[in-house]
């Protein structure tokens, strides 16, 4: 029989939690690494037991995981369990967290600068990994969206790490600037159809995209409208908090922008506001259902000041007309006296039919529907806070 | 044989459970501690120095016989207490955040 694995990051661990295909009872495993943030934990779509996390803390610094036994037991690649932690020639294995930055070939002076919260220049320093995106096809292949942003790929498994520093470098970076979380590249796409076209999403410099396998991108922000930067539709400099795309049809984006929610027709080369009639049009994550391409799901929050669902009323919003048209799926969600968030990574769904919808809050609640969201269920209630949620579907 | 007392996450990270010993030929610094360190524990590479310009990371801090070693130059000797293993060097991170 089917199943399901979802995989938790947060504040102080990872946990796995497991079900068959009627998505009812629910196994709980962990917290693996216990004590660190786990901002995101994601499994390989070409090897679905291979799992990597990123565990990070503002005293260690980074470090990338591996499960290889479907988050049973983890390793840092390089350092299989038990093996000696030198190779042959007394190289070093584990060094699973080595993300340096591209220096310019010409000068070896760093590639760019970005904009400060002072408004001044300010040199790339790498923090954290916030979204890990494994290849769909070659599970040694895995993308790392970090933050000071940038994109980061590993092609043998996680071990070592080598900037597409092309992203920074066409021009735009130094615009950029922080986020209230940070300047994070928090979205990573990776076209099922086309292997040379990445979508990616920086908070605050917005959308970009490319055709070469990362090479060279441009910014596809035409169409967004922030109102409370000096220059609203500005070609970068938008606070986009999350982008999902379905994978049957890899031209059709839909976007939580900081305000706004918006969609792309063409590949993000314009967007279309398509808020319509939510309550809010604030948020972090957006999802689409996993059969029908023209449904999707957000969670409006109260205001970039309030950082909680409007009227306490833990709602979630699915509009099957890939936006504009909008309805509240209550049904057995809080609706009174709850004032969690909802992050942009911390929403998923599953491939069953029907399709599940999963998320998780800053409260620590996974909530899981399997009916497509008609009706919810915590699945676990007392977890830290969940900073990201993503699921597998096992055969 | 040189004595290090690792913060606890670093233990689990390291897969130790008590002080690491350490073999160190030549000068005993905080440099030449954490080079062997690292090179015995590969995966502690860039948790507590940065990996590139093998700066200390700011919320760790570096102590031995009671006094703090953090901000002096990396190549100053440790105290013979320490050369000698009859104390540990203690990497301890900062109590901050609640």
């Amino acid at each position: 029989m089917s199943g399901v694995r979802l995989l938790v990051g947060t504040r102080k661990g990872a946990f796995v939690l497991t079900s068959d295909g009627k998505r009812e009872k629910w196994d709980v495993s962990g917290p693996h690494f216990s004590g660190w943030e786990i901002y995101h934990v994601k499994g390989s779509p070409a090897d679905p037991n291979r799992i990597f996390a990123s565990q990070t803390s503002g005293w260690f610094g980074q470090v990338i995981q591996r499960s290889d036994d479907g988050g049973k037991t983890w390793m840092q690649p390089g350092t299989p369990p038990g093996e000696p932690t030198t190779g042959p020639g007394g190289m070093p294995k584990g060094e699973s967290n080595k993300f340096v930055y591209d220096t310019s070939a010409e000068t070896g002076k760093p590639l760019t600068t970005h904009q400060f919260y002072d408004g001044k220049q300010h040199p790339w320093e790498f923090k954290r990994v916030w979204h890990i995106e494994p290849s769909p096809t070659d599970p040694d292949t895995v993308y790392a969206g970090v933050e000071d942003a940038a994109l980061f790929r590993s092609t043998d498994g996680g071990q070592n790490w080598k900037e597409l520093s092309g992203l920074r470098g066409h021009g735009t970076g130094p615009q950029w600037q922080p986020g209230a979380g940070g300047m994070c590249l928090h979205t990573v796409i990776l076209d099922p159809s086309n292997p040379q076209r990445i979508y990616i999403a920086i908070s605050a410099a917005g959308a970009f995209r490319t055709d070469d396998g990362g090479k060279t991108w441009k910014p596809i922000n035409k169409g967004l409208v922030s109102p409370y930067i000096p220059e609203p539709t500005a070609e970068v400099g938008h606070c986009v908090h999350h982008v999902a795309m379905h994978r049957s049809r890899p031209d059709v984006l839909f976007m939580q922008k900081h305000w706004d929610v918006m969609r792309s027709d063409n590949a993000g080369d314009s967007w279309q506001e398509v808020s319509g009639n939510l309550p809010t049009d604030f948020g972090f994550v957006i999802d689409v259902h996993a059969h029908d391409p023209e449904t999707i799901y957000v969670v409006p929050i109260k205001s970039d000041g309030e950082h909680f669902p409007p009227e306490g009323k833990l709602r979630v919003y699915r509009s099957k007309s890939g936006g504009n048209e909008w309805e509240a799926l209550t049904k057995g969600l809080p609706q009174s006296n709850c004032y969690v968030n909802v992050l942009r990574d911390a929403m998923t769904v599953d491939s069953l039919d029907k399709c599940g919808v999963y998320f998780g809050t800053t409260g620590g609640q996974v909530y899981g529907s399997a009916d497509a969201g008609d009706s919810w269920h915590p699945i676990v209630e007392h977890l830290p806070a969940v900073l990201s949620v993503e699921v597998q579907t096992l055969p | 044989m040189i004595r290090v007392v690792l913060p606890g996450h670093l233990r689990t990270l390291a897969r130790v459970s008590a002080e690491v010993q350490l073999h160190i030929e030549g000068p005993v610094t905080q440099r030449s501690v954490l080079d062997a360190l690292e090179a015995q524990y590969p995966m502690l590479r860039g948790t507590i120095r940065d990996h590139v310009t093998h700066e200390r990371r700011p919320f760790l801090r570096f102590f031995a016989c009671e006094e703090d070693y953090s901000l002096e130059p990396p190549d100053t000797p440790l105290p013979e207490k320490i050369a000698s293993g009859a104390e540990p060097l203690l990497i301890i991170g900062a109590i901050a955040g609640g």
